[in-house]
């Protein structure tokens, strides 16, 4: 036991896990932002725009995250230069924020979607009908009641971009909590199985509070109707 | 408010308000609409009724275009209905609907569900719209729900209110569309009140309604609907006491049997 606690000392777990939360943050807010604008097009009456949302989605929803984050290190940095700072460790973490921003970014417009879907069709026509034309009516009266109605599967995305925030580990975000655990299991093979369980606990501790809230903030805000 | 019948600037009494030519509709195979002709004028109320499925909910959601249609004319003051985009909207906003499932804005008080239009559609100041309507809820009288929201109002209100956002556009012409098929009975003497008292103040108003009461009372014409065509129409005193077509007397048989 004591062994074990040596550990905490000797690596600096919680700020692994700091790294973690960061990553979840600035991704969730940009793809937030990207997945919005995505459901905005998928629910537009241009045909285009409608197919483009479309294609976005089936294109990254479906690619697995690992080969997005890589290559954002690999193909982005490595072959085409780009650099998003001249800090090459904040370089890496942002392209990883990159990465995971435009995978959820996929499932935060199927998200809002399913919100969409909870607004009656009636209040659409109540907009369109008093002169609202598609963007205003989409931002006055569909989206606010989407969101609402959406806020469950998206606790859901933000749980599982939290648990994926540790796949920037293939970005060469080298200071994130999975990372760490890799480190600490070379080099304390003899405690395997209580590093394991302390990086998982860690994560049920975060994604537990996510859950709790957001189930109760879409009873909270239930549109009444 | 001071509510007088419309008088619009851009057109003269020459042209009726609002007017239909050969208008087809088809839900695939099923065809709905068949060569509508219909001509309303300004300050007119017209009842649309007839059995249901014969089109007249499709007719009345044409003239706002919330259903297109296939070929045919629509024209509302003149001006044939834009296809889509900015026009339209604007087209919109001089046409006010209300809806048989009222279709309040969920999330928004009964005031901001009657002064969003004129804030965000006319440009309107905040407190001109507030006054604007308060003064209309006052007339449809739920002012004293003012602040709540719409599932927090019984049907009857929430129609009532939804009949205050229509005016706060200040349309040329209101749609009814079945308004008060979807509430219990005690509350359709409460909008068809509201409905009555628009209708004397020279308000345009195209009615789908299975009222009769409403349209021996309101209606200057009964147009009567069946199988996606307009089989009739005349006065009310004259449709329900004379009808001519096989099919309206049929209709009207069976409805006032009882």
């Amino acid at each position: 036991m004591d062994n074990f606690l040596t550990l905490f000392e000797t690596y600096n777990v919680p700020a692994a896990f700091w790294v973690n939360i960061q990553l979840t943050f600035w991704a969730a807010v940009w793809s937030l932002v990207l997945g919005t604008l995505l459901a905005l097009m998928r629910i537009s009456p241009i045909p285009s725009l409608q197919w483009l949302g479309a294609a976005y989605v089936n294109i990254f929803r479906n690619t697995p995250l690992t080969i997005i984050i890589a290559f954002g290190v690999l193909g982005l940095f490595g072959q085409l230069q780009v650099s998003l700072t001249d800090d090459f460790n904040l370089n890496f973490f942002r392209l990883a924020i990159l990465g995971l921003t435009i995978y959820h970014a996929a499932f935060v417009c199927e998200a809002i979607r399913s919100g969409v879907n909870t607004v009656p069709l009636g209040q659409a026509e109540a907009a369109r009908a008093i002169g609202l034309s598609f963007l205003p009516a989409a931002r006055l009266i569909i989206l606010p009641q989407a969101f609402r109605g959406a806020i469950a599967p998206l606790g859901n995305v933000l749980i599982a971009l939290i648990k994926n925030s540790t796949v920037a580990a293939a970005g060469s975000v080298a200071a994130e909590a999975s990372s760490l655990m890799k480190t600490m299991i070379e080099f304390r093979g003899d405690l395997v199985i209580p590093i394991f369980f302390t990086f998982a606990i860690g994560f049920v501790i975060l994604v537990i509070p996510v859950g709790l809230l957001t189930t109760w903030a879409s009873r909270r805000l239930a549109v009444a109707r | 408010m001071t509510s007088e019948p419309q008088p619009s600037t851009s057109a003269s009494s020459a042209h009726p308000l609002v007017s239909l030519k050969k208008v087809n509709k088809h839900y695939g195979p099923l065809h709905v609409l068949k060569d509508i002709d219909l001509e309303v004028a300004r300050g007119e109320v017209v009842v649309v009724i007839g059995p249901s499925g014969s089109g007249k909910s499709t007719l009345c959601r044409a003239i706002n275009r919330l259903e297109t249609i296939d070929d045919g004319e629509i024209k509302v003051d003149g001006k044939v209905l834009p296809a889509e985009g900015k026009a339209l909207a604007r087209l919109r906003a001089d046409v006010g609907m209300v809806f048989q499932s009222f279709n309040l804005f969920a999330h928004k008080s009964i005031l901001e569900n009657v002064t969003l239009g004129p804030v965000k559609v006319k440009g309107m100041k905040g407190g001109e719209a507030k006054e604007l309507a308060m003064s209309l809820l006052k007339r449809v009288g739920v002012a004293n729900q003012a602040d709540k929201l719409p599932a927090q109002l019984s049907g009857g209100q929430q129609q009532r209110v939804a009949i205050a956002r229509a005016l706060a556009m200040k349309p040329k012409v209101m749609l009814f569309d079945e308004p008060t098929s979807a509430l219990d009975p005690e509350m359709i003497n409460e909008v068809l009140d509201a409905m009555v008292a628009l209708a004397k103040e020279g308000m345009t108003m195209i009615v789908v309604t299975h009222e009769m009461g409403f349209a021996r009372k309101a209606a200057d014409r009964v147009v009567f609907m069946a199988d996606g065509q307009i089989v009739e129409q005349a006065t009310p005193e004259e449709f329900f006491t004379n009808p001519k077509s096989e099919r309206a007397k049929d209709f009207l048989g069976k409805i006032l049997a009882h």
